[in-house]
């Protein structure tokens, strides 16, 4: 409602178009989840399977690779719970893709809004963000279905473990995102480009192998820096909360931890510091970058 | 109202200029190609839309912007609502500036008429509670109620209008911007329209319009600033306005 003369003369003037970017969000909470559930409308209109996609899609996925990897390639022969290993990986890398191929694209797919009315424009990759979010929890549903016949038995640290890998990848992505959102507004090659990310990101983390093969096959350095990765980190993270608590990968009177990648703890908090980084990043850059918006469209 | 009221600034031009590419470069390889050769030219060829544009709107003013098509009306509007940021001079604005930039910004087809109510009331600022109370007064005047849970694609243009606007004016901003959009819908609902936009009028509310029907707009605002390329080239009364825009058109 309009503001009564009193306190709006208390107002100061202010320029119009610019916001404290995803700083300003929590005041536009009831419009972002209606962009989230408009979003979600939009993508399963006359489809008539709807949501189920979600789940027939990384099923599908889950099938070939594990037929190709687990069974042709034998890595299941070696890493104990291979489905679970394998799912808990694939889980964090869909993430991670759907938030980017989602906010990418998300200021381009909402041009008709952009152009006409001013709202702080964060909100439509953050609401790319929350839609990725509403598909990933089936798949994790699926992934603790799956871990619980595997014999899981996680305990707080590795519940732990897992939310904070979400954290880190959600986080990641919406850097990445938010910079290349902003991109694609001027120059559509910022798509091109992401999916070519996006094809390598499955690799750029141990979803199909182990960390120490790695290891055993690259410079120390180079090592690091593989590890450091917010990827790599998060996928880690997600068996260690996914995988590890189920039958046979500990061995009996041994410690999840001993599996995990040597100073990992102060890997987990250096990663979260790149992720962090990369999203303060990628707000600058959106932030620089949409003044122009409404007139490149 | 008091003094210091009447006078309260709402939105206030100075020395604004704006510019637009006529042509796009769309690829990075042109992209390279031009920084690699010493960056010569420019890469798109510009046009001034608007000129050292200068103008204070204060509360409770209802005022129209005239001009003839490219004079930069709807650049002025995008600018005041902050949608366009400016190449220089400065924008000041109070309050919550909200409007009817375009029909049907908000609206999306594949939603139905009732889930656009509360996107288009959020787009524009409203609270759900606000948008809640508001509602059937919302579906009242737009008369569409046989039709609020069907999808919007299913909507002919006049429908889709009644429902943008009547979103619109329930949305009580404290600068209104309306573009050109009252020459969609019959002629009932325009009139009806109109009625609406005057009770805003007399009721204290900040209105901006753009419109090309001169007899219209004369009905509903007091001041018409007049534009012609880019350039604030009369402010007054709004039948001075409009007889001195009439003065300018060709034969």
């Amino acid at each position: 409602m309009a503001t009564n003369s009193v306190e709006l003369a208390d107002e100061p003037l202010r320029p119009p178009g610019h916001s404290a970017g995803l700083l300003a969000l929590p005041r536009w909470r009831f419009l972002l989840q209606l962009l989230v559930k408009k979003e979600l409308r939009v993508r399963y209109r006359g489809s008539a399977l709807g949501m189920v996609w979600s789940y027939v899609k990384p099923a599908v996925q889950l099938l070939v690779y594990y037929m190709a990897m687990g069974r042709f390639l034998r890595l299941g022969a070696t890493i104990p719970s291979y489905v679970v290993y394998l799912f808990s990986g694939m889980v964090m890398i869909n993430f991670f893709n759907e938030i980017l191929s989602n906010t990418t694209r998300s200021i381009i797919f909402n041009a008709p809004l952009v152009g006409k009315v001013y709202l702080p424009r964060e909100l439509f990759p953050v609401s790319s963000v929350w839609v990725a979010f509403v598909h990933v929890v089936p798949q994790i549903v699926v992934l603790i279905v799956g871990a619980l016949i595997f014999g899981w038995r996680p305990g707080i640290f590795s519940i732990l473990g897992g939310v904070l890998a979400i954290l880190i990848i959600c986080t990641f992505a919406l850097g990445i995102g938010l910079a290349f959102a902003a991109f694609n507004v001027y120059f559509r090659d910022a798509e091109n480009l992401i999916e070519l990310l996006m094809m390598v990101a499955i690799w750029l983390s141990p979803v199909f192998y182990q960390w120490h093969m790695v290891a055993d096959a690259v410079p120390g350095w180079l090592f690091k820096i593989y590890q450091l990765n917010p990827l790599a980190m998060g996928v880690e993270l997600s068996h260690y909360c996914f995988w590890m608590p189920t039958r046979g990968v500990v061995p009996a009177g041994g410690d999840a931890a001993n599996l995990m990648p040597p100073h990992w703890v102060l890997g987990v908090a250096i990663s979260s510091a790149i992720a962090l980084g990369t999203l303060v990043l990628g707000q600058v850059i959106f932030h620089r970058l949409e003044g122009k918006f409404a007139q490149e469209l | 109202m008091s003094e210091t009221t009447d006078e309260l600034v709402m939105a206030r031009l100075e020395q604004v200029d704006k510019e637009f590419d006529l042509r796009h470069t769309r690829s990075i390889k042109e992209y390279v190609v031009w920084w690699a050769t010493g960056r010569k030219g420019d890469l798109a060829e510009t046009f001034k839309a608007l000129d050292a544009v200068s103008l204070t709107i204060h509360q409770g003013e209802s005022v129209a912007l005239l001009g003839f098509n490219g004079s930069g009306k709807s650049t002025t509007l995008k600018l005041i609502s902050g949608v366009m940021l400016p190449d220089s001079g400065s924008i000041a604005v109070r309050g919550r500036i909200a409007g009817l930039i375009e029909v049907g910004a908000g609206m999306h087809p594949d939603l139905t008429g009732r889930e656009n109510i509360y996107l288009n009331g959020a787009i524009l600022g409203m609270t759900e509670q606000e948008i809640d109370q508001n509602y059937d007064s919302i579906v009242e005047f737009s008369g569409i109620e046989r039709f609020i849970d069907s999808e919007v694609k299913f909507y002919s243009s006049g429908m889709y209008m009644r429902l943008a606007f009547s979103v619109a004016v329930h949305s009580d901003p404290d600068v209104f911007l309306v573009d050109e959009v009252l020459a969609v819908g019959d002629e009932p609902f325009q009139r009806k329209c109109i009625q609406k936009m005057r009770e805003l009028r007399d009721a204290g509310q900040t209105l901006v319009v753009v419109s090309h029907d001169l007899e219209l707009i004369k009905s509903i605002c007091y001041r018409g600033i007049v534009l012609e390329h880019g350039k604030v080239i009369h402010d007054s009364e709004i039948g001075e306005a409009v007889d001195f825009l009439r003065s300018r058109m060709p034969d």
